[in-house]
């Protein structure tokens, strides 16, 4: 992928942001001290009057958000994944979810791709979190191309949605020009009649490499491209698994709850099929560069290919 | 309103709380009552609401952080009009509009959801902001237990308020003293409340008897015409208040009369 552009997704939150405060002004965006991290700095550049930091308190960072669009606008609440759906779970929860209200949640720095931080700051359990919680949507873009229209899609629907973008840079593989999204529908991003990997998030691009991998080894794999785990894309998925009879989930994301786990729900509701689930396996993190990190813990081209593979003999 | 009407109008809160609680044979009544007169103030004399629009988009909002007096709200806001009063017989039952702590979306007049304690303060900070930056006149008042500032979350939402400088926004603290597992100040004292909030930028105002018309009158005037900082009402009420075997008992925390305990408090109200 030598000519592809590599953008962070949390890159493309910040920027969509500024698009998006050009054609409204009915919504605002608040932060907890990160907003350099979070990107939402370029939209605080943009429109400083429209932004408001409430320092270390994600807590609050929800509520305020919360009492904001009792109003009947729109509020933006940013920060890592791992405050926004872990330490302010309950937050979310009760201030934002029950009375379902009009906050979009812009969680960045999910997974173990945060990097060097390790594992305090390695969010492994935020869609397992927030896919709990009803009437909440959650959405885990695959590129810039998508991270920008769930960013406009999540202002446009009526209810509260988490959005989870990450640190490190990753291939832009969608084409602005012809992709459409929807939320709460999948992607078949390659078609294939052996094995389904259904992928969230980096794990996309990663999933599409492993693909043409498998390919040369005579594999044909599906690649199903599921970014709204909630509500989740079951017609999708179930008629991938019916089509191939094997189905591979992969995502930067605890194994334990979610887009696995929802996967696994729909399945075996419906159209019982065998599955594997690939994610990080019920560990913490730990500190290192990235790339070095996801390659350790299976998530990369490599690390999918092999357990495809081991799981079809 | 003359304080003979305001005292005529609480003492029918005073009634649908025992009424609620009654019904439910569960919820809180000791909290209710200690805010009876607050809740009566605010939805008779000091806010701007109208029962026939709920959502009007200009109302003054009210959020009660202590959520679970929802039967004080319940109750003043049926007095007000938004529901019949008979609704407060459904407290708690399933179905019913009136839940164990306020859904905005259940219950006409309920400004936000809260329960959770600590949590509903953020959100009136956040109408208060919301007023702020679209330029809206409406004010936002929110009550709070003196047991609930001991959640780190209201302090959050104070330091914002106060570096913001919402004088749009005026908190109530209805210090009653008690909490579920005694008195404030042998589980987790937050005293010196009032020197708190003046530390974190508030304008203070404290009320010796905060089930006085009078002091409740004065106080909210001095909080609207404060300009530059939000205020907040420190408040000492009786936990309790108008019951004689409810008043200053920490079992009655979240405890409902059983029919002999609910004729006789009601009698005593029909005698007050």
């Amino acid at each position: 992928m030598a000519d592809t552009k590599m953008i962070a997704t949390r890159q493309s939150y910040g920027e969509a942001l500024v698009e998006l405060g050009a054609e409204h002004d009915d919504f605002v965006v608040l932060d907890a001290d990160l907003a350099a991290a979070t990107q939402t700095g370029k939209f605080k550049a943009a429109y400083p009057d429209r932004f408001f930091d409430v320092g270390i308190a994600e807590g609050n960072l929800m509520g305020v958000s919360a009492g904001i669009a009792t109003t009947g606008r729109v509020a933006f609440a940013s920060t890592f994944a791992m405050f926004a759906a872990g330490r302010a779970f309950e937050q979310v929860r009760n201030s934002i979810g029950y009375p379902h209200l009009n906050v979009k949640i812009g969680a960045t720095h999910a997974g173990i791709s945060v990097g060097e931080d390790g594992a305090t700051h390695q969010c492994n359990e935020d869609i397992a979190l927030m896919r709990t919680i009803p009437g909440m949507t959650v959405v885990v873009p695959s590129d810039d191309v998508e991270a920008r229209a769930v960013v406009r899609a999540a202002y446009e629907l009526d209810g509260p949605v988490y959005m989870r973008f990450g640190r490190l840079a990753g291939p832009v593989f969608h084409d602005p020009a012809s992709y459409e999204f929807e939320l709460g529908k999948g992607i078949v991003e390659r078609e294939g009649t052996d094995v389904t990997i259904v992928a969230c998030g980096l794990m996309v691009a990663a999933s599409l490499e492993a693909a043409e991998a498998l390919a040369e080894r005579g594999v044909s794999a599906e690649v199903v491209n599921i970014h709204t785990i909630k509500p989740l894309d079951e017609k999708t998925v179930i008629a991938s698994a019916r089509k191939t009879g094997r189905v591979v989930t992969v995502e930067e994301h605890s194994v334990i709850g979610g887009l696995g786990s929802a996967v696994c729900d729909a399945l075996s509701a419906s159209c019982p099929t065998p599955v594997r689930k690939v994610g990080v396996r019920d560990v913490f993190g730990e500190s290192g560069p990235a790339l070095d990190l996801l390659a350790k813990y299976g998530l990369d081209a490599r690390g999918i290919q092999a357990e495809v593979e081991e799981f079809l003999h | 309103m003359g304080n003979d009407e305001l005292k005529t109008i609480a003492r029918e809160v005073r009634k649908g709380i025992l009424t609620g609680t009654h019904a439910a044979k569960s919820g809180h009544p000791g909290g209710s009552l200690s805010a009876t007169e607050i809740f009566t103030y605010l939805y008779f004399e000091e806010m701007d609401v109208d029962p026939a629009d709920p959502r009007k988009a200009s109302r003054d909002r009210f959020v009660l952080s202590k959520g679970h007096c929802a039967p004080g709200l319940y109750a003043t806001l049926a007095q007000r009009g938004f529901f019949p009063t008979g609704d407060l017989e459904t407290l708690r039952h399933i179905g019913s509009h009136l839940q164990g702590h306020p859904n905005m979306n259940d219950t006409p007049g309920v400004d936000m959801t809260t329960g959770s304690l600590g949590q509903g303060v953020s959100a009136a900070v956040g109408m208060a902001l919301a007023a702020k930056h679209w330029g809206d006149s409406y004010r936002t008042y929110c009550l709070l237990g003196d047991g609930e500032i001991e959640e780190g979350q209201v302090w959050e939402a104070a330091m914002f308020a106060g570096n913001h400088q919402l004088d749009n926004l005026c908190l109530i603290v209805d210090n009653n003293g008690l909490q579920i597992d005694g008195t404030i100040e042998e589980v987790n004292s937050a005293q010196p409340i009032a020197d708190k909030f003046r530390a974190f930028n508030f304008h203070v105002v404290e009320v010796s008897d905060g089930n006085d018309f009078d002091q409740l009158r004065a106080a909210f005037a001095e909080a609207r015409q404060t300009k530059g900082s939000p205020s907040c009402v420190v408040a000492h009420t009786v936990k309790g208040k108008g019951v004689s075997f409810m008043e200053n008992q920490v079992g009655w925390h979240g405890k409902a009369p059983n029919d002999e305990q609910y004729a006789q408090a009601m009698a005593e109200l029909e005698e007050a």
